[in-house]
């Protein structure tokens, strides 16, 4: 499939291949993710979505391209990404509150020593911006699902990131806080122009908010709008089933 | 160090502590048990009780490298050791190899034996037994001077670490993609706690070195909600336990190192008592 020239800025990957232990895990993995869009990756199980989130993070070895162009097609020389993971794995016991976390990651001053006014303010904001405000005392490990996503939304997006990663977020989330966060992340979306990159399972919230939708399987099967992904053959052969009886479940 | 005698002669006035080497095991306590307390807290949140109780354990192979080699200074000896030993474990964890209990385990028992052997030939262990339960009336001065050393040195480089700790501790790849080497930090954090276990060991004793890391975090942690109240906690509950019990082991005469720990132990109780009522 060939890549036609962008007008905006975008982060272009090109033929990112990943192998490991012998094993081919991506293979000449091609694509362009814009800016002001919301980019979404489908595919399987063991498809290669969680690694080319590693792999455009920098934490997996791979072959290929990552450049960050401009309109021109001019390099943007640094990539700022944000992550937000698809859960967290960590002790809920332990004595942190969501401003410690914050305040960790935002600042120097070690925050057993207490979070200074200037972090303080940062760490509102940030809150603010996701609709989490009010959980800035609460202790990290008695936030559920959905406001822990937030709060990994809010640190994700400080500094400003120039690409959103977001792997599998809306997993184990009720609907309620799903639209939530959803339409938070359409909101930044929208305001900061940024480029957002999400793995997701529910196809039926990739229909209605992905502006460009892409299915892998080790390499590109299809890419375009939800719509045309979902009625391609790849996507029938994959899944099972075509997206329309996905639509009429 | 006659100035500070008479201060403390001054402001306790017990009869436990006219004696200097009360004196100096007071300073020891006052200078050991909040580093120990505040790197508790980190080593509590990384999981890593067992890990230090293994450190502890290395310290009888590095004396006993330290008389092999001729060296004349046990703590060099346990310091060079114990920090390579700490690397070797750091490494070994995070290329994943086997379960970290698992290799932490093996870590353990090779250095327990591997000290045993050295120290116990033709039966002269007794000479080492005070290395197991500890003497913290045998401080001297110099001991003292090093002890304020460490905690200068490893206030720094917590203060530094401390964020990054914190985070890769929540989650390390998110960590990483927040720019922090959580390798990096995690093995500065195993050499700071080899390091104070190791400066701490001759008082406190191999058996009762990790009680003295492990339970006023573990304690302070029952009680708090944030990352500050931890510290706190911690800090104050190792220094009241390291005080009280001296002063106790002193009145009872008992070992210091047990009564301190047991004092401890009575601390955690009751915050988990605190914390069932809070629920």
């Amino acid at each position: 499939m060939p890549l036609h020239h962008c007008e905006l800025c975008h982060i272009d990957l090109d033929r990112i291949t990943v192998r490991r232990g012998g094993q081919t895990l991506l293979q000449d993995v091609s694509m362009h993710i814009h800016c002001g869009q919301l980019t979404v990756l489908i595919g399987q199980n063991g498809a290669g979505k969680t690694t080319l989130i590693r792999a455009l993070l920098g934490e997996l070895p791979h072959t290929g391209l990552i450049r960050h162009v401009d309109g021109r097609g001019l390099d943007i020389p640094h990539l700022r990404t944000g992550y937000v993971p698809q859960h967290l794995q960590f002790d809920r016991e332990m004595p942190l509150t969501v401003r410690d976390f914050m305040a960790a990651s935002l600042s120097k001053r070690p925050v057993w020593t207490g979070v200074g006014k200037k972090t303080r303010a940062l760490v509102d904001k940030a809150l603010a911006a996701v609709n989490a405000g009010e959980l800035a005392d609460r202790p990290l490990g008695r936030c559920s699902g959905g406001e822990l996503q937030r709060v990994l939304l809010a640190l994700a997006m400080n500094p400003a990131p120039d690409l959103l990663v977001l792997d599998e977020p809306v997993s184990g989330i009720d609907r309620n806080g799903l639209k939530m966060f959803l339409d938070t992340l359409l909101d930044l979306k929208q305001t900061h122009h940024m480029a957002i990159l999400l793995v997701s399972h529910d196809l039926r919230f990739v229909r209605e908010y992905a502006d460009h939708v892409i299915l892998l399987d080790k390499s590109v099967l299809a890419q375009g709008s939800a719509e045309s992904v979902f009625s391609s053959p790849e996507f029938s052969a994959v899944f099972g089933y075509s997206g329309e009886e996905e639509e009429a479940e | 160090m006659d100035t500070i005698y008479s201060i403390l002669g001054a402001i306790l006035p017990l009869e436990a502590y006219q004696y200097s080497f009360m004196k100096n095991a007071f300073l020891a306590i006052l200078l050991l048990t909040p580093l120990l307390g505040l790197l508790g807290t980190m080593a509590v949140n990384h999981q890593m009780a067992f890990f230090s109780d293994a450190l502890g354990h290395s310290a009888l192979t590095g004396i006993g490298l330290g008389i092999i080699l001729g060296l004349r200074n046990d703590l060099v000896a346990m310091l060079v050791f114990g920090i390579i030993w700490a690397i070797l474990i750091c490494v070994i964890k995070q290329s994943g190899s086997a379960s970290t209990d698992t290799v932490i385990s093996v870590f353990s028992s090779t250095s327990v034996a591997a000290g045993l052997l050295i120290l116990a030939r033709g039966g002269k262990f007794a000479k080492y037994s005070s290395l197991l339960i500890g003497d913290v009336l045998a401080v001297t001065p110099s001991d003292l001077l090093w002890l304020l050393l460490a905690l200068i040195g490893t206030l720094i480089l917590w203060a530094l670490l401390y964020n990054s700790l914190l985070l890769t501790s929540v989650d390390s790849f998110l960590a990483r993609s927040r720019g922090i080497k959580t390798r990096l930090v995690e093995c500065a954090f195993v050499v700071m706690v080899a390091v104070a276990v190791m400066l701490s060991i001759r008082w406190v004793g191999v058996m009762l070195i990790n009680a003295l890391l492990i339970l006023p975090a573990a304690a302070g942690r029952n009680l708090a909600r944030s990352s500050r109240q931890h510290a706190v906690w911690s800090v104050v509950l190792a220094l009241f336990s390291g005080l009280l019990g001296l002063t106790l082991s002193y009145y009872l005469d008992t070992s210091a190192g047990a009564s301190i720990v047991l004092v401890s132990a009575l601390c955690y109780a009751a915050s988990l008592a605190v914390r069932g009522i809070r629920k």
